[in-house]
């Protein structure tokens, strides 16, 4: 269960959203639209933990966070870097994963040989690989082609199925039957911060 | 932890850079000494604990930057530090690693090295000791350095800084360890107190590089 209730989010120290409050239960998954600087990634960042809330409550099940970098080390193989993911959260690396982000055939390539689209499927392959019930994606479909974003949608419902749950970024269309929360007016007025810290 | 230790090795065996970098500049430097000093061995043995010494430091600096940078870069900190393993953990195996991929074989080739400054034979093991035991600590001390520049854009610049005075310490003891050693003197005391650093070290440095990771991911 992810839920919120009157969470404010800083970013920098100065807060970018307030009055959050929503709920995802185990198997729900929630889409965050707003337009560019929002604060959708410092959501997904407090929503992880790398951030306390600036105000309110949260409480959120373990989480596994992708940033817009793909966080694969070039000199490793895919499968190094799966391994390594998979070993730290103390898991097998379960090798159907390979598979369903399409990278068997790149299995022994040194990740920084991949391409773009390549390498954003091994940075989802890699919070798969975690096992995580909450996935915190980051615009996961950029870059992506169409066969790509088809896989990771088919991943992503079944890992929903099994009562995962996940926070998604993404200015796109989704396939995915998911209600979508707005950002744009939960937006902190930044002089009325500064007013109250007068 | 193990994950965290063996991935950090392999990349720096396998990525140059780390490893190999500060070995070759530990061997340029103490190669260099004799050709700069001239070719009185006199005085040069006197100083040549020292002058290891501080070519060791200068040579864990050299791959210091990298430590966390890296990865901050490539975006994988924020996976690595909301993962079961405490970033406390993982901050002393990365420790772990960049000692063994530099401090380790910096000792090892300190004494065998010590020839070229005329070192005597008697000096060696002494030597190789105060660094195996006092380069841990520059790991360590480093790795918290490491992580408080994590923030800036050209943070490596300011980590010998910010590392002159934390290192003197482990200096100090270490260069007169060896050097008491070398002239038959007792060296227990400096021994003892460069272990205590290490120690210290051990203990404390996980847990402040844990934190400025953490404020600096924020």
């Amino acid at each position: 269960m992810l839920a919120a209730r009157g969470l404010a989010v800083a970013r920098g120290g100065r807060p970018v959203l307030e009055g959050l409050s929503f709920a995802v239960p185990p198997g729900g998954a929630l889409v965050l639209r707003g337009p560019n600087g929002v604060g959708k990634t410092s959501l997904l960042r407090t929503l992880a933990g790398l951030a306390p809330p600036w105000a309110g409550t949260l409480q959120a099940p373990d989480a596994a966070y992708a940033g817009h970098l793909d966080g694969a080390k070039p000199a490793l193989t895919v499968q190094e870097n799966l391994l390594f993911w998979a070993r730290l959260h103390g898991r097998p690396l379960d090798p159907s994963l390979l598979d369903a982000f399409a990278l068997a055939p790149l299995r022994d390539r040194p990740a920084g040989t991949l391409s773009a689209g390549q390498g954003r499927r091994l940075a989802l392959a890699r919070l798969a690989a975690t096992g995580r019930p909450l996935l915190l994606l980051d615009e996961p479909l950029a870059a992506l082609d169409r066969a790509s974003a088809d896989r990771l949608l088919l991943w992503l419902r079944a890992h929903l199925a099994g009562g995962g749950l996940a926070v998604l970024a993404v200015h796109g269309d989704l396939a995915l039957d998911a209600p979508a929360l707005d950002l744009a007016p939960h937006a902190a007025d930044p002089l009325g911060a500064e007013a109250a810290f007068l | 932890m193990r994950a965290v230790l063996l991935r950090d090795l392999r990349l720096s065996l396998r990525q140059g850079g780390g490893f190999g970098l500060s070995l070759a500049f530990f061997l340029l430097v103490v190669a260099l000494v004799p050709f700069g000093a001239g070719p009185d061995l006199g005085p040069l043995a006197a100083v040549a604990p020292g002058i290891l010494w501080v070519a060791a430091i200068l040579a864990t600096l050299l791959s210091l930057d990298r430590l966390w940078a890296l990865d901050m870069e490539d975006g994988s900190l924020p996976l690595l530090a909301t993962a079961p393993l405490p970033l406390e953990s993982a901050a002393l195996a990365k420790a772990a690693a960049h000692w063994l991929a530099t401090g380790l074989p910096l000792a090892l080739a300190a004494a065998p090295l010590g020839l070229l400054l005329g070192l005597p034979p008697a000096a060696m093991a002494p030597l190789a000791l105060s660094l195996l035991l006092g380069t841990p600590a520059l790991s360590l001390i480093g790795a918290f350095a490491a992580a408080l520049v994590l923030g800036l854009r050209r943070g490596g610049p300011l980590l010998p800084l910010l590392l002159l005075p934390l290192y003197l310490p482990t200096l100090l003891l270490g260069a007169e360890a060896a050097r008491r050693a070398a002239e038959g003197e007792p060296a227990l005391a400096p021994f003892a107190l460069l272990a205590a650093v290490t120690l210290l070290s051990a203990a404390a440095m996980p847990f402040a590089a844990a934190w400025a990771v953490r404020v600096n991911l924020r």
